[in-house]
């Protein structure tokens, strides 16, 4: 709930803010509650802080969520692959192999090459997302007031709405969408399907022409899939997220208020089930389809 | 939007994740499903079979069931055969055995009637003779009617 001592912006922004630990440089910050007189490793009291820190800084609430949630997904997946037979499957491990069922048949649905990466990987994004976008569901004030009681006075639950989260996945399948256009198709290969498409000439003097503007708009392309990918998966949870955060401002505005935030949350979280399923489906499919197209010649 | 160190740490430990799926999810849930679906199919397999196996064994058993009836007929034919043969062979033995011990009997009841006739005839030549004796002593010379006595002996 908003505190008596926090206006609707503040309890917003609060709620935004990640839980920062970084190089601090020496200054004043958040209106003098935390003066910094020498530069060094510590936690941001505020988002200002947090900006200070640059490159440095550290969101421990994103990377504990993330790990705890990837951890507790592999951990689940562990136990039914130690389990795993060819006799009669019990219940987890029922569970464990319709998800890879349906896994495996996404995957064998868009990708058509063969490569033992791609479902594994297709099978951690999905449950690893659905996972992080699960804990949208989470009342938005439960876990911060509980890590409040603790001492931690910031405390974003859903590492969805944070870019390095979503960015660090789409990098992650960038990397592979490069090294496998170029293990593929050779480094001529590669450089040909930027440069050599989508305008060509029969005539080799227009093709040089050519070949700026074909590399800027595949090149835009090219950028364009790592960057839609982790931009989708982020502005949607961070707007879920966002949404939940309005409706508990609602129950600071009286009783009747109150009762119609509940039922606009109530509705909301019902609809976000569809939203935090999709959008880890949509990021897993995308995926498979950006690893597809590196391993196929034009 | 503060990107910063939290990316690198990210990438990190979605590498690590993938990773982990790949070794030590994927390959042995998928490795069960795959032997599943073989044993599956294999028991599916020897399921067929035994249920071809199995009309082959009903064919067989109508097959034999058939042939022993057939036997047993053939059996049953040649018993009766036999039995008639046995039956035929026994009239004809005892038929002639009858006809054997009837010849026997004929022939001995014939010599005993001889017998007795011949005894008859001597004995009653010999009352004749007797008689006549008797006759012809009290009343005629035996010499006077020799004669007639030689010729009544003789009738009788």
């Amino acid at each position: 709930m908003a505190g008596d001592t926090l206006t609707s912006s503040e309890y917003i922004r609060h709620h935004l803010t990640n839980l920062a630990y970084g190089n601090l440089p020496a200054g004043n910050y958040c209106d003098g509650h935390q003066v910094v007189t020498d530069a060094g490793w510590q936690l941001a009291g505020c988002g200002e802080a947090a900006k200070a820190m640059g490159f440095s800084a550290i969101h421990l609430d994103t990377m504990f969520w993330s790990v705890v949630l990837g951890v507790l997904f592999l951990y689940i997946f562990k136990k039914a692959a130690d389990a795993a037979t060819a006799g009669i499957p019990g219940g987890l491990q029922n569970f464990a192999e319709w998800v890879i069922e349906f896994i495996d048949q996404s995957v064998r649905g868009s990708f058509s090459s063969r490569n033992e990466l791609v479902a594994p990987l297709s099978l951690t994004i999905f449950i690893w997302i659905f996972l992080m976008n699960l804990m949208d569901l989470v009342p938005v004030d439960v876990i911060p007031a509980l890590s409040q009681l603790v001492g931690i006075h910031f405390m974003k639950v859903v590492p969805t709405t944070d870019p390095n989260a979503t960015f660090g996945m789409a990098i992650g399948v960038f990397i592979l969408v490069l090294f496998y256009s170029i293990k593929i198709k050779g480094v001529g290969g590669f450089v040909g399907e930027l440069t050599l498409q989508p305008f060509s000439s029969s005539n080799p003097l227009v093709n040089v022409l050519f070949i700026p503007i074909n590399f800027i708009l595949e090149f835009v392309s090219l950028i364009a899939k790592p960057v839609s990918l982790a931009l989708r998966l982020f502005g949607n949870m961070y707007a879920g997220e966002m949404i939940f955060i309005l409706i508990a401002i609602m129950y600071s505005a009286g009783t009747f208020m109150g009762l119609f935030g509940g039922l606009l949350q109530l509705g909301w979280a019902i609809f976000h089930i569809l939203i935090i399923t999709l959008q880890a489906f949509i990021f897993m499919t995308l995926t498979i389809v950006y690893l597809d197209m590196a391993h196929h010649e034009h | 939007m503060n990107i910063n160190l939290t990316l690198i740490g990210q990438l990190l430990t979605f590498v690590v994740f993938v990773w982990f799926t790949m070794k030590y999810v994927w390959t042995p849930i998928t490795g069960a499903l795959e032997e599943r679906r073989k044993s599956i199919a294999d028991g599916l397999a020897a399921g067929e079979r035994g249920q071809h196996e199995q009309e082959l064994a009903k064919e067989r058993a109508k097959q034999v069931l058939h042939d022993a009836k057939g036997q047993a007929s053939d059996i049953l034919a040649q018993a009766q055969k036999r039995a008639a043969e046995i039956v035929d062979e026994a009239k004809t033995n005892a038929r002639q055995e009858g006809d054997r011990i009837l010849t026997a009997a004929r022939s001995e009841i014939e010599q005993e009637t001889n017998r007795a006739r011949e005894q008859l005839r001597e004995k009653v030549a010999a009352l004749a003779i007797a008689g006549a004796e008797k006759i012809l002593r009290k009343e005629i010379n035996a010499e006077a009617h020799q004669d007639i006595v030689n010729s009544l002996a003789k009738e009788i």
